[in-house]
């Protein structure tokens, strides 16, 4: 169907105009919803529209059909200006079956649009998703726009020229929810329609399929009664920056902004991984890429940091990426990094844990391993990235830093930020920041654990040089000399110094930022990926009146050095996090400053209107 | 940087200023002597070796060579070295390991390094013992053996470290005792101009926790009945009178008299270490119980695929497309947007 068509189809009915739009597909973990909600991602995206995405899915792949468990859902809030969070409470809900339903509703907004999958809504599905009756005849729904519509009848209708039975209709429905989607929200169907095309090039049966299905879907929709009017987005009101964007989850941006760290480095960029959720797609984003990185797929985690270092030994930008189990095996390999004082990147995309935990769902609570998870006194930087795109530009800062001062960094991203996405302007590498590499040739008075006085960082002399070669290793060495030395007075010297030097990374911090209400009482201030939340709920709070501002800190440790005067011009600071208080537990320890905690270990991101609620609540004296 | 010239260097070049410090009469001595002795033999610049090694007696072996050095942690030699490797493939690269530093808490790096192929060479110093916590039962430890962490003899079966690294496609291995300088030096030469991984065992003798272990094998009295030495298109023959032979009989291996009252030369088994069928490997790396000779030398050395990483190209036309991915859009000024690229 060509966009003309649709459009003709489309103008027989009224077109809305709105701002913003939170849509959630969900259904069965082998129903294609991630899929669907790329297609709709990417078309948005090249409608020059802003948004956020949210994929949420089980850790099972195929989880028992029908089961509220196997439920996978892909969320986006689309805007005509900027978008900060996937969004809260959906105005469409597209639900496959009975299950979907059940695990979503109570996300829906009222009024909203709930879009059936009516041929799934049995009673062998009903007590799968647990319920006892049909509960499309509960009365609750009334308070919604329930639109039923047998997506698996009509996909069968739909292919049935191309002689396909109804095991196939079961596997090409998804193509009928987005068509519907399709038509409620004005797209232009031509980027799906190319995608099928590609994917499908050698499936000819298949291509048909989809294709009939996807546009029948459309067809549906504009003729059905059910369907009053659909939506279009209003024109941007903010002037769009020119210049080339693209889609990009953290995940991506993680893999990308080492690859451009490497580019202005002039370093070999060096991968050491291991599959591990949510982190694995860091991995798959810079393996696409062999012209610009050496990458092993490790035997384990172990191995996968250990490579790495032995790259940065060779002169590497090298990075190990994990998430908590990997981090927790990784962590002898960090206290020899900090032993040896070579450049290591390692990036955590936090799960929640402990142990398997919720391996696919996002949580904060690994600050404190990061920060002190090692044994000995073993200081490491700490950054951590707060949207999608962040994890882009916090590799080549986290990049700069560990060449700079010798040292490993870890990053901590999030399960929300490494599968969210976002719109993002592609920088030109003439736009980014360079960081300077001196690798040391000069053999004279050459003492390998002599220090430059800014940042106590050693000289980075790599295998190859001539009359250089030098030993190192986890033993302790002697100050400057390097010679292995268990001097007790030495020991405290190189305690004292490796402190020292991470202490240093202070001086690259830019000053810290505040948003808000210029004459606030309460500042909420943010780490990870609450940066989003945070900040559109102050935005909505100072609409109010409400005076109340919030800052967003990326580097941990060291912290700002700006960061304990902020707090304190603040009669009450509330501090959101994904886990039970550990950056809390930190500022009480480094400050004596007691914030107000927030905390939220659901596997979940924070709704805005929480955030809201606990400023309004502090705000009227409740808390 | 370096030189790609053979250079002639001494056995002063390559002795750092670190003194060995292992125990009067350690078998590590003498391979640290065969190790200098390839590196000199090789024409290698002294900068162009990186050594790695874990933790334990033969772990500390690259302090005592002024070369690049990186003494690592307990088992993880391997993947230091695998990531040297990868980064700078001009670099020569050794692993200095043990029984229980690469059989034990790093045996999943050792199958792995083994299976992957990368030109890195492994010396791993067999003493049948931990030696550096004083005594305690290893991997490679017979059944049986009495130490401080097994008092009443060990439960475990050992390994046979040469068919752990065969089983995990070694195209490289070798196993050598300690006091055979000439052998020493020659598995070392050969495993230096091999392409691919190799991993020469050393039967060291412990000294102090497990003394005269292999004392059949290398004992004057003993060690032309207990052992074959392994030459490449030579019978395997062994005993004080060479008398003595190896044939392959009822798909096993089988001693026999050889000669007058015995069966003829061409019925023994000539030693092919390139032989590319594992099964004649793996005999000879089984042999060597009670009732059986050790067969020692190279027992296989084969051409197979050397792990090579992708080499980088970076391009400015091919970073504009790396980070503008499937699927990307122009802006304009006045807001039009153009399709660059699509998934």
């Amino acid at each position: 169907m060509s966009e003309q068509q649709l459009s003709g189809l489309g103008a027989r009915k009224p077109i809305k105009e709105i701002s913003s739009a939170v849509i959630r597909f969900a259904g069965d973990s082998g129903d294609g919803m991630q899929l669907v909600g790329d297609q709709f991602t990417n078309t948005s995206a090249l409608s020059g529209e802003y948004f956020a995405t949210l994929p949420d899915y089980p850790s099972e792949i195929r989880a028992p059909l029908g089961t509220v468990f196997g439920i996978s859902g892909f969320q986006i809030c689309i805007g005509s200006d900027e978008v900060f969070t996937p969004g809260d409470l959906y105005d469409v809900l597209i639900a496959m079956n009975p299950a979907a339903l059940k695990s979503n509703l109570r996300s829906v907004a009222k009024g909203g649009i709930i879009l059936i999958n009516e041929d799934s809504f049995n009673p062998r599905n009903f007590e799968k998703a647990g319920y006892k009756t049909n509960p499309l005849e509960d009365p609750a729904l009334s308070a919604y726009n329930v639109i039923r519509v047998p997506m698996t009848t009509l996909t069968g209708k739909a292919i049935e020229e191309v002689g396909l039975g109804p095991k196939d209709a079961d596997r090409c429905k998804n193509f009928f929810s987005l068509g519907i989607i399709y038509w409620l929200f004005n797209r232009n169907p031509a980027h799906t329609l190319q995608w099928i095309n590609k994917k499908f090039a050698k499936k000819e049966q298949y291509l048909k399929a989809n294709t009939l299905t996807f546009n029948a879907a459309m067809k549906y929709a504009a003729e059905n009664e059910m369907f009053k009017q659909s939506f279009k987005l209003k024109k941007s009101s903010t002037k769009i920056k020119a210049g080339n964007y693209r889609n990009i989850t953290g995940n991506q941006a993680a893999g990308l902004g080492l690859i451009a760290a490497a580019q202005k480095s002039g370093l070999k960029l060096f991968l050491g991984s291991y599959p591990i959720t949510p982190a694995t797609d860091i991995l798959h984003e810079i393996v696409k890429h062999p012209d610009f990185a050496t990458v092993l797929q490790a035997e384990d985690e172990i191995a996968g940091i250990g490579s790495a270092l032995g790259a940065a030994f060779g002169g590497a930008l090298a990075v190990t990426t994990t998430s908590g189990p990997g981090l927790s095996l990784k962590s002898e390999f960090m206290n020899l990094a900090v032993m040896v004082e070579l450049p290591l990147i390692i990036v955590d995309v936090q799960r929640g844990g402990p142990s398997t935990g919720l391996a696919t769902k996002t949580e904060q609570a690994d600050l404190l391993q990061a920060l002190w998870g090692r044994h000995g006194e073993s200081p490491i930087v700490v950054m951590a990235a707060s949207t999608p795109s962040d994890c882009f530009n916090i590799m080549l800062e986290a990049s700069k830093v560990a060449i700079k001062y010798m040292t490993p960094v870890i990053v901590l991203t999030e399960a929300y930020l490494g599968n969210g996405s976002e719109v993002w302007r592609v920088p030109g590498l003439e736009e980014l920041p360079n960081i300077p590499v001196k690798f040391r040739t000069d053999p004279n008075n050459y003492l390998p654990y002599e220090r430059n006085p800014e940042t106590l960082a050693r000289d980075w002399v790599i295998p190859g040089t001539p009359g250089l070669e030098h030993r190192i290793g986890g033993i302790e060495k002697e100050d400057k000399t390097g010679v292995l030395s268990l001097a007790p007075e030495n020991h405290e010297i190189m305690v004292g110094l490796r402190a020292g030097k991470v202490a240093k990374v202070a001086q690259e911090i830019p000053p810290t930022e505040v948003y808000g209400a210029k004459d606030a009482d309460l500042l909420v201030l943010g780490w990870g990926s609450t940066a989003g939340v945070i900040k559109h709920a102050v935005r909505k709070l100072n609409q109010e009146g409400l005076k109340v501002a919030c800052a967003h800190i990326r580097y941990i440790n060291p912290m700002p050095p700006d960061l304990e005067g902020l707090l304190r011009k603040y009669k009450k600071v509330l501090l959101p996090e994904n886990n039970t208080g550990q950056l809390r537990f930190k500022l009480r320890g480094d400050y004596l400053i007691d914030t107000i905690p927030l905390n939220k270990v659901q596997g979940q991101p924070f709704r805005i209107d929480e955030i809201e609620d606990k400023v309004r609540a502090i705000l009227g004296g409740q808390s | 940087m370096s030189t790609t010239e053979p250079v002639k260097l001494t056995r002063k070049d390559f002795v750092s200023s670190s003194e060995p410090r292992w125990c009067v009469g350690c078998g590590c001595y003498s391979t640290l002597n065969s190790i200098f002795k390839t590196f000199i033999a090789s024409g290698t610049p002294r900068e162009n070796f990186a050594l790695f090694s874990g933790i334990g007696c033969s772990s500390r072996l690259p302090y005592y060579s002024n070369t690049y050095g990186f003494h690592s942690i307990h088992g993880r030699a391997p993947t230091l070295a695998m990531g040297m490797k990868m980064v700078k493939p001009e670099q020569s690269v050794w692993i200095m390991t043990g029984d229980g530093d690469g059989l034990a808490i790093g045996g999943n790096h050792f199958i792995h390094l083994a299976r992957r192929n990368p030109n890195i060479k492994m010396i791993l110093f067999n003493n049948q013992i931990y030696g550096l916590t004083k005594g305690q039962v290893s991997p490679t430890s017979p059944r049986g053996t009495s130490t401080k962490s097994s008092p009443y003899g060990s439960l475990d079966r050992p390994f046979q470290p040469m068919t752990l690294a065969l089983g995990a496609g070694a195209t490289f291995v070798a196993r050598v005792p300690d006091n055979d300088n000439e052998m020493l030096f020659a598995a070392m030469d050969a495993a230096n101009k091999h392409d691919g991984v190799a991993i020469i065992e050393v039967l060291i003798n412990c000294v102090i926790f497990n003394d005269a272990a292999y004392e059949s094998l290398t004992g004057k009295e003993s060690r032309a009945d207990r052992t074959i030495r392994l030459e490449a298109g030579k019978p395997l023959l062994f005993g004080k009178n060479m008398d003595k032979g190896i044939r392959f009989r009822d798909a096993k291996a089988e001693v026999v008299k050889v000669g007058e009252g015995g069966v003829p030369l061409s019925e023994i088994l000539v030693h092919d270490p390139s032989n590319l069928n594992s099964t004649y490997a793996f005999m000879l790396a089984e042999m060597g119980d009670s009732e059986m000779p050790m067969p020692i030398g190279i027992i296989r050395s084969i051409k197979d695929y050397v792990y090579t990483p992708y080499t980088c190209k970076p391009t400015p036309e091919g970073y504009k497309k790396a980070m503008l991915g499937g699927s990307a859009w122009e802006t304009s000024a006045d807001g039009t947007i153009k399709v660059l690229t699509k998934e």
